[in-house]
């Protein structure tokens, strides 16, 4: 393809944007809207699934064990946990180190438990780790059907509450972003219509000098991927700062919330969300050529 | 060069334009084609033009059936006509020279094969002078030689002309008329729509009159009606 040809495909499709200033600008605002609402919600996603990955990964199965069980029986449930498959880590705490953990945890106001060691009601306990997260359920249940052992507790429900929301967050994200998208290639292949509809003379003498279809077409097309283009740059940047300030901010005010900050993560996000804006201008143009353009 | 094998042509509204038409247009002739409104005259140049499709028989361009091109290789076909039209289409933004130069853009051409060609085409149609003008400030007589610049800046061998005289007045016509002969000379096969009764009487050119879709008539150095 030659320099001059390039140079007329990109001269007409800025000429036609800045010939339908308004709608042009409709439509890259539309785009924007949708990447960013896209943006918004992957950017919550990946944090709270690395949440609940760290969550996971602190997991631990408590196991309440009965009252006047012999050294020899606890022994024994010692071993047949530690034989358990994705078992990594057995600690047993006797009732007394339980009592003085307790203590500790309660620092100076510690006298509250004061009394407690002649009728300690806490039972002995096992600490299990596992080596996934997602074994803990089937350990949890293992150990609870053995003898001699009255409760297990592995902190049912926090884990699945998180993926709920993060699931929720998912699809409503991504159901605003198809409805905005849907819209936004609305608002571009209506954009390129009337590019079309101005320049539908000047197209006329264009198949009588023998312009080949694709010729004719790309102007169009480049147009619609310039919108595209503008609309992600702009959600891309919009997301890119908001989201580093966000970061500062809660840096500072609630530390102990990890936010995802390394750069590999945001630029492919970030990348991904310029390449759709591209695919939203190209797929809305490519819709009015097919139908608006008989060439 | 081309050539017409019993070609109907109906359109979807049931209207039969061309009935059975068998023509040859030969390299180098310079063709009249006459008839009344309605005769058939247009859909015949949009058959070659590949604008239309033939309903029954074949049309060739150069030994190749028109209706078989793919429509990719239409556009090269194309390149090989050119249009010159009544109401010279040109596109009112563009000045004289970007007009012109607009033909040899839609085909690829390279700028320095555009710099070269758009004033030699300019020269030959008289309008070197006004390159840089709008269509807008030139006379009708001018506007069509624009047309006439454009249609060949791309060296076809066949040039259809719809009435090309038919917004203008005598004194502009004859001067174009010698600007096609000059074409004609140089080569390029002239098909002519035209009412313009004196300028066919005066050419002596080949005459092909249609009426109702048929050829009524055919002959070389004829008149606009036939001397009875």
């Amino acid at each position: 393809m030659r320099i001059r040809t390039l140079v007329y495909y990109f001269r007409e499709a800025f000429l036609s944007i800045f010939r339908n200033s308004w709608l042009s600008l409709a439509a890259v605002g539309t785009v924007t809207i949708s990447l960013l609402i896209l943006g918004c919600s992957l950017l919550l996603v990946v944090n709270t699934d690395r949440l609940a990955d760290q969550l996971e990964s602190s997991l631990e199965i408590s196991v309440f064990l009965k009252d006047g069980l012999k050294q020899e029986e606890i022994r024994e449930l010692n071993e047949k946990i530690r034989f358990l498959p994705g078992v990594v880590q057995v600690q047993f705490i006797s009732r007394e180190e339980a009592l003085e953990e307790m203590r500790r945890s309660f620092g100076p106001r510690k006298e509250i438990l004061d009394g407690l060691e002649e009728d300690n009601p806490l039972p002995d306990t096992f600490r299990i780790k596992t080596r996934r997260a997602d074994q803990v359920v089937e350990v949890a249940e293992k150990v609870a059907s053995m003898d001699g052992v009255e409760d297990v507790r592995y902190g049912q429900g926090v884990v699945e509450r998180l993926v709920v929301v993060t699931q929720w967050v998912r699809v409503a994200g991504i159901g605003a972003m198809i409805l905005v998208g849907a819209a936004a290639v609305f608002l571009i292949s209506t954009t390129i219509r009337l590019s079309v509809f101005a320049r539908r003379r000047e197209i006329g003498i264009m198949k009588y000098l023998g312009a080949t279809n694709w010729f004719v077409r790309f102007p169009f097309l480049i147009e619609g991927m310039v919108l595209g283009l503008l609309g992600s740059l702009l959600a891309a940047v919009l997301v890119y700062t908001g989201y580093l300030s966000l970061v500062e901010h809660l840096a500072r005010a609630m530390p102990f919330i990890p936010l995802v900050s390394d750069g590999q993560v945001l630029f492919s996000l970030l990348a991904g969300l310029v390449g759709l804006g591209l695919f939203i201008g190209a797929l809305g143009s490519t819709i009015s050529i097919h139908r608006f353009l008989n060439v | 060069m081309i050539r017409f094998y019993g070609v109907t042509k109906v359109y979807p509204n049931g209207v039969k334009a061309l009935d059975n038409v068998n023509l040859h247009i030969r390299k180098g002739e310079f063709l009249f084609l006459v008839g009344p409104s309605g005769a058939g005259k247009s859909t015949l140049t949009k058959l070659i033009f590949r604008e239309e499709l033939p309903t029954r028989g074949q049309v060739l361009f150069n030994g190749r059936n028109v209706a078989r091109l793919r429509s990719r290789e239409i556009p090269y076909l194309r390149r090989k006509i050119g249009m010159v039209f009544q109401d010279f289409r040109l596109l009112p933004q563009k000045t004289v020279y970007e007009n012109v130069a607009f033909a040899l853009e839609v085909t690829g051409a390279s700028s320095r094969e555009i710099k070269r060609r758009v004033p030699e085409v300019l020269k030959l149609v008289g309008l070197e002078g006004k390159a840089n003008v709008l269509p807008a400030h030139l006379s009708g007589g001018e506007q069509q030689r624009v047309g006439i610049a454009r249609a060949i800046v791309n060296n076809p061998v066949l040039l259809i002309a719809d009435e090309p005289t038919g917004n203008l007045d005598p004194e502009t016509s004859w001067g174009l008329m010698e600007l096609f002969q000059e074409i004609n000379n140089a080569g390029t096969t002239i098909l002519m729509v035209t009412h313009a009764r004196d300028i066919v009487d005066a050419m002596k050119k080949r005459v092909v009159a249609l009426e109702s879709g048929r050829i009524v008539r055919d002959e070389e150095c004829g008149g606009y009606r036939h001397e009875d």
